[in-house]
């Protein structure tokens, strides 16, 4: 049976075309990859290869024939063994068949909006996230006093030392004993296999550790600060998140990016900046931002043993803070789950990372005027534990969301939307957020200290939503 | 132009040390088989360039029509475990590393049997099973995560040979060469394969590359050797991918192969191709093809005669139509693939 030809589409939009130009004629022989015939688009003119081998039988749209639609037959081919009387047969039938459409469409296009997941719209697709829950702290638990930096080189060397495809690497995290001496002591531990200086190139060597998470090894990629991982942002959203989904499952990125994350104190604009909602955004990422001490160890476990790529914020101002640290052989926070660190009956206070300490503050202060609030540590941005933000606001009806970073787009933005959706009815004042100004952080220490949120800026909040 | 003698014949070795033996390294089984599987690059290609134009493909889609030699001489000089990744021009280095003619047309169209149960589509696609690591759309970004497998065959100290590619428009991106500075200072067994076809969309390596003739040179400061092949030639391909993977092999990585090739087809489909003559495509065609030397080579040495040739090249459109029907009988992935692979269900947590 010939072969015909069909009207191609030359671009992904292309719907008809203008057959500007026959390179064959009648009887021509032609073969796998030979110039055909050009066509010319609203954009350009191409040339349309034949697949088939063959003899030209007949031509069936002459040249210079405008609009006509892809997929029409433009040609017969007749393979080898075939005559011009094969010909006759072909043209009487009628029109042929449009390309086979796949078996799916025909009955189930009109339904596939029901289909799709109620939600969809309107909810970010749901982390794995079973049954969250702090773990149980044994009653008679000993604490021990310990600074966010301890902690967090106490979880990585416990990793390390349960898996040995963990692995750390960056600038200076091992003879220098890391920028801000989080890695201190895992060189002279895990040795210089173990425990990687990398030039000063963020975009290669986090290629390279989402290259060697992809082969199963389970890389702590510590970026000095976040500020740097801006060169490396490509790899992390690109190759990191997005390639568990592109693959439909076959490949993994077991990798956590961890360093100092938000506002450090006079290092200027390009040197203290809050990530958060950059990574928060991003569905294949989770995004965790501790407070304490515990947290921060626990988290960071829970982070090493995930088989995501997990954005670990950490802030360069509480490294040095002392929290009680339960001592506890294996002590793993699940992502995924707010803290509530004061109950309240009056306001909602959530915020991460170092805004913890306003709220704290600020708890205090409220409490002095006779104001009872709530202090939620979020400590997981993405995912965002909705259920336990949204509990609070039906007890207490009021919700100020605290972070360091601008308020553009921010986690704070995305809370006020998020009890829009899921509280709307036990709102009584409108979800108020306060954040670090909309400027560039300056220098100056007196600018520097406006450009940030305070615990004041809290309290006056709280106070205009409990409408005193 | 600099550039119009690419692939005519082996170029000269500057910084390999090797003595250039020219003697062919392919038994008469290999040949055929190297013939082979260059054709069924080349038939799936041409399948998949007219199933686009049937609409059945979307987006972009780049064909690797021209450079078949280079994947396939390659993957000849490699084994077991040895891993493999490269751009969105990755159909050719599926098929060679051995994945499914029918998950990749199906992947192609969008469809649930396709690799990625079609939500990677032709730039995406993975095979760990297969060493291979993907189909990836950013320009050059292949490259670290190849220096990644590397590094994580030397962290578990097995002797695996990882094989990045890319072009050699990506060979002028930054983190190339952040990735051959860490390659060196920690000698990873990786090859560097820069796929040399003298057009990047539609830029010639000479209006974007300074040194554009000698991109194999491209490590030198950084002390990585390298060498020019004619990609155009599967022998020579896989003699030199065969040094490379040894050198590499005994910790001697990383290296670099300069692959002169050539694409005939448009850089994706919607390519007027302005930016050269269609007698150049025509000369490398006629002069230059991989497929055709090598039938030339199996014709006269009486491996094979024009008989078992056309059987073979039969047996090839049978696979090749059959993945092509495959891929459009094959149903779209069910909505709820929408939310599925977005995370990895967690394991067993601690706590
Ligand atoms: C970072 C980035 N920039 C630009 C593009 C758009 N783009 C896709 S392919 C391409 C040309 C690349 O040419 P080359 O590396 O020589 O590979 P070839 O297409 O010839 O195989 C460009 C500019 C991209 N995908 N990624």
């Amino acid at each position: 049976m010939p072969v015909e030809v069909l009207m191609p589409a030359l671009s992904p939009t292309m719907e008809t075309g203008k057959l500007a130009k026959w390179m064959v004629k009648e009887g021509d022989s032609i073969a796998a990859g030979d110039v055909i015939a050009e066509i010319e688009t609203d954009k350009a003119t191409m040339e349309v290869e034949t697949v088939d081998d063959g003899v030209v039988g007949r031509i069936l749209i002459d040249a210079g024939a405008e609009d006509v639609p892809v997929g029409t037959p433009i040609a017969l081919v007749l393979s080898e063994g075939e005559s011009a009387d094969d010909l006759a047969a072909e043209c009487a039938k009628p029109a042929p068949a449009p390309p086979a459409k796949p078996a799916e469409e025909a009955g189930d296009k009109a339904d596939k909006k029901d289909k799709a997941p109620k939600a969809a719209a309107r909810t970010p697709a749901p982390a794995a996230m079973s049954a969250v829950k702090d773990p149980d702290i044994p009653s008679g638990t000993e604490m021990t006093d310990m600074t966010v930096r301890e902690a967090l080189r106490d979880a990585m060397a416990e990793e390390m030392r349960r898996d040995g495809d963990v692995f750390v690497m960056g600038e200076e995290v091992a003879e220098y004993q890391g920028a801000y001496k989080v890695t201190q002591g895992l060189l002279e531990e895990f040795g210089a296999r173990r425990v990687i200086d990398t030039p000063i190139t963020e975009h290669g060597f986090t290629g390279l550790g989402v290259g060697a998470a992809f082969a199963g090894l389970k890389p702590i990629v510590e970026f000095m600060t976040f500020n740097f991982a801006m060169q490396a942002i490509d790899q992390i959203i690109n190759s990191a998140a997005k390639t568990h989904y592109m693959s439909g499952g076959l490949v993994n990125c077991p990798i956590v990016f961890r360093g100092a994350n938000g506002a450090a104190a006079r290092v200027a604009a390009q040197h203290s900046q809050n990530f958060a909602s950059w990574y928060a955004h991003v569905p294949g990422l989770k995004v965790v931002a501790p407070y304490s001490a515990a947290d921060a160890k626990g988290l960071l476990k829970a982070a090493i043993r995930d088989p995501n790529p997990v954005i670990f914020l950490e802030s360069e101002i509480l490294y040095g803070h002392s929290f009680d640290v339960p001592r506890l052989d294996d002590y793993v926070v699940p992502i995924g789950k707010a803290k509530i660190l004061r109950e309240g009956t009056d306001v909602t206070l959530a915020g991460y990372s170092y805004a913890v300490v306003y709220m704290l503050e600020a708890a205090e202060l409220l409490a002095e005027q006779g104001i009872s609030a709530e202090v939620i540590d979020l400590r997981s941005l993405r995912p965002l534990d909705v259920e336990t933000i949204v509990a609070s606001v039906k007890k207490t009806n009021r919700l100020v969301a605290v972070e360091e970073s601008w308020p553009v787009c921010g986690i704070g933005a995305e809370l006020a939307a998020l009890m829009m959706e899921h509280a709307f009815d036990h709102l009584d004042a409108p979800v108020m957020r306060v954040t670090g100004r909309d400027v560039p952080m300056p220098y100056a220490a007196n600018l520097e200290k406006l450009a940030l949120p305070s615990a004041a800026d809290v309290v006056e909040a709280a106070k205009a939503v409990c409408y005193r | 132009m600099a550039a119009s003698k690419p692939a005519g014949k082996s170029s000269a070795v500057k910084t390999s040390k090797r003595s250039k033996k020219s003697a062919p390294v392919m038994t008469p089984e290999e040949e055929l088989s190297a013939y082979r599987e260059m054709l069924m690059i080349r038939r799936f290609e041409e399948k998949a360039g007219q199933l686009y134009g049937m609409g059945l493909i979307g987006g972009f889609c780049h064909l690797y029509i021209g450079q078949e030699a280079v994947v396939i001489g390659m993957q000849m000089a490699l084994e077991e475990g040895d891993q493999l990744v490269t751009s969105y021009r990755d159909h050719g280095h599926m098929l060679a590393a051995g994945m499914d003619p029918k998950e990749i047309m199906a992947e192609l169209a969008g469809k649930q049997g396709g690799s990625s149960r079609g939500k990677g589509g032709s730039m995406h696609m993975f095979s760990p099973e297969k060493g291979f690591y993907g189909g990836h759309g950013i320009v050059g970004a292949q490259v670290p995560l190849g220096a990644g497998l590397a590094f994580a065959n030397q962290y578990r100290g097995n002797d695996r040979v990882s094989v990045t590619y890319f072009g050699e428009g990506a060979a002028n991106q930054g983190q190339v060469y952040e990735t051959f500075n860490m390659a060196a200072l920690w000698n990873l067994p990786v090859i560097f394969v820069i796929e040399n076809n003298r057009y990047a969309m539609g830029t010639s390596v000479t209006r974007a590359a300074a040194g554009a003739e000698e991109l194999f040179n491209r490590g030198s400061a950084y002390g990585i050797q390298g060498e020019q092949v004619n990609g155009m030639n599967v022998r020579e391909v896989r003699e030199a991918g065969a040094r490379a993977a040894a050198l590499c092999r005994a910790g001697k990585g990383p290296y670099i192969l300069e692959m002169r090739t050539y694409r005939y087809r448009g850089h994706s489909m919607s390519d007027p191709a302005k930016y050269r003559t269609r007698e150049e495509v025509q000369k490398m065609r006629s002069e230059s093809d991989p497929i055709d030397q090598a039938r030339e080579w199996l014709l006269g040495s009486g491996y094979a005669t024009e008989d078992s040739l056309k059987q073979i090249d039969k047996e090839i459109r049978g696979i090749v139509n059959e993945a092509a029907e495959f891929a459009q009988i094959d149903r779209e992935p069910d909505s709820s693939e929408l939310y599925t692979d977005i995370y990895v269900e967690e394991t067993a947590h601690a706590g």
